[in-house]
């Protein structure tokens, strides 16, 4: 429910160029920024591949997860994507796993090149979620979905944090946070309606306008990290439970 | 943002799917109704750009209000009818509660318009408009039981919406359709099965229970009704509302027998249908005999003296003028 979301009209995100569409791009700052997307959303989700699959240490898989975004933009082999053959997320996993069997055929770490988006990774925090992570990977293809989702979330919401806290909604945010995210908290409508002064109904509006809006954030960067349109229909069914109109 | 337990994520994939009453269809606004089960809210609908009015159970209700509104929505329905309020949709809220979407009827409740209704007359139509919806609903299996003026929505232009249909009694449905409690009864507190609302409640209904009960608790209320509008004041303070309204000598008297007739205690003397009920104060309208009424000579003599008035008149007059040319000629 809601009419003065924090959110554009719809819930689903505009017509979008595919992150191929757009590292493709003639135009250099316009490649750059998409590779700026892509290692956003796809390097946790390799970096703890790394960890978990290849059972990497720490040191090796934050040089070789920077290494492979950094080849990835210099040798444009991300370019190559075929979307009639394999999902983009899998095409990034399968990229990622060559090039770690690759790099220790040749023994050597590759150097993190030049000219690619400056993108601060948290590998710390990675860690800690590794170490707090109690779900068992059932292979390498879901746990890089799962951690793929994970990252996704983690976007949407620190994209929806900004915008409510824009907007004057913080309020909206706090509600969502600790209704829908806070981990063991199994609080009620009622209980909230009653801790923050509001009425049962104002809860539901206000829930309900954020996670619309969250979904909204949420698909809008997923459309950034996939291959093709129809890959980001099927990922949003498969994700959210939707069909994206 | 960092750190997404599994069970965090999880939820987000549930909150993401679930975005509101339809699909974040809806937008609640201000409180516009309360009753005993439901409390009525303004609201959007943001898909097709109106006003709705949407009801949702009280949100300290258990469960048994919950399945009322249920069998109200269902009611609502079935009940396709000019004066009963359109039902458009239904559905679940985030927080749990169950609703459904109706139209967003502007007017005041009949007790509100009372004041305003100009003569008898009017105030008759207006009756006879109410009786029409629930003589539908009568039609379809469906007794209201909770008939009363704030459930009777009067438009500008006197057009007539029964409302709150929370604890009507669908034939047919057995003891499913039967609610454990009801709303407020006299003072605002539940008895056990008792429904329905002090003063416009047929005796039978407040003895509790709901075996026996038909068609005719709806035309006593109509009768308790009828009785506001001819009195201004409602019945509630009458041990005998039948005997009261045949005292009250500023009403006509086969009015007075009409709603003697239908508030009689026992359900076999009252009308048996309210499109009788109806019809009777149609033809006091139109100044015909009306059944529950055994009219004395002189009644009888008025009556036709009124209804034949200016026929009457032009003989007179006729005769009149005879007489006088008559005498004058002979003179």
């Amino acid at each position: 429910m809601g009419t003065d979301d924090v959110q554009s009209p719809g819930g689903f995100p505009a017509t979008r160029h595919s992150v191929i569409e757009r590292i493709r791009d003639g135009n250099p700052d316009a490649r750059r920024a998409a590779y700026g997307d892509l290692v956003e959303g796809y390097w946790k989700p390799v970096y703890k591949h790394l960890r978990v699959t290849w059972r990497l240490d720490a040191d090796e898989a934050r040089d070789l997860t920077q290494a492979f975004f950094a080849d990835a933009f210099q040798k444009a082999w991300l370019e190559r994507y075929e979307p009639g053959k394999a999902r983009f997320r899998t095409f990034v996993r399968v990229c990622a796993d060559r090039f770690v069997m690759n790099a220790r055929q040749s023994r050597s770490r590759l150097k993190r090149g030049g000219g690619t988006q400056t993108v601060v990774l948290d590998f710390v925090g990675a860690d800690r979620e590794l170490l707090q992570s109690q779900a068992a990977p059932s292979g390498p293809e879901e746990y890089f979905h799962q951690e793929f989702v994970r990252a996704l979330f983690e976007r949407a919401l620190q994209a929806l944090r900004t915008e409510c806290e824009a907007s004057g909604r913080s309020l909206h945010f706090t509600l969502f946070e600790r209704y829908d995210v806070a981990p063991g908290e199994d609080v009620s409508y009622a209980q909230l309606a009653a801790e923050f002064g509001l009425s049962t109904t104002q809860v539901t509006n206000y829930l309900a306008q954020a996670r619309r809006a969250f979904r909204a954030r949420a698909l809008d960067a997923l459309a950034g990290l996939c291959g093709s349109d129809a890959e980001f229909h099927r990922e949003a069914r498969e994700i959210f439970g939707v069909e994206v109109r | 943002m960092s750190g997404l337990s599994d069970a965090a994520v999880t939820r987000l994939k549930a909150a993401a799917a679930s975005t509101g009453a339809s699909g974040g269809r809806y937008h609640l606004l201000e409180e516009i109704g309360r009753g005993g089960m439901g409390v009525v809210h303004r609201a959007l609908d943001n898909e097709l750009g109106r006003e709705v009015a949407i009801k949702i159970p009280r949100e300290a209700r258990g469960p048994e209000f919950e399945r009322r509104l249920r069998i109200e929505a269902r009611v609502l329905a079935r009940l396709e009818h000019p004066g009963i309020v359109p039902i458009h949709d239904a559905g679940r809220l985030d927080d749990g509660r169950i609703f459904y979407v109706m139209k967003r009827v502007r007017g005041r409740t009949l007790r509100e318009y009372l004041g305003e209704l100009n003569g008898l007359n009017e105030r008759l139509r207006v009756f006879e408009r109410i009786c029409e919806p629930v003589a539908f609903a009568h039609a379809h299996g469906c007794i209201h039981r909770d008939l009363k003026p704030d459930n009777i929505m009067v438009g500008a232009f006197g057009e007539v919406m029964v409302m709150d249909w929370g604890v009507a009694r669908v034939a047919g449905d057995g003891p499913a359709s039967e609610p454990a409690c009801g709303p407020a009864v006299a003072g605002g507190t539940l008895h056990g099965t008792v429904v329905g609302t002090a003063g416009f409640m047929a005796p039978e209904q407040a003895r509790g229970g709901s075996d026996g009960i038909d068609e005719r608790a709806d035309v006593y209320s109509l009768g308790a009704i009828l009785y506001l509008l001819l009195t201004g004041r409602a019945p509630d303070g009458d041990a005998d509302p039948s005997a009261a309204i045949a005292r009250h000598a500023g009403v006509p008297r086969p009015l007075r027998s009409i709603c003697a007739r239908a508030l009689a205690a026992d359900p076999g003397g009252r009308y048996p249908a309210v499109i009788e009920l109806a019809a009777d104060v149609a033809r006091f309208r139109a100044g015909a005999a009306v059944a529950a009424h055994a009219e004395t000579f002189v009644e009888r003599t008025l009556r036709f003296a009124r209804t034949y008035r200016a026929a009457i008149l032009l003989v007179l007059a006729y005769i009149v003028m005879r007489t006088l040319v008559a005498i004058f000629a002979g003179s």
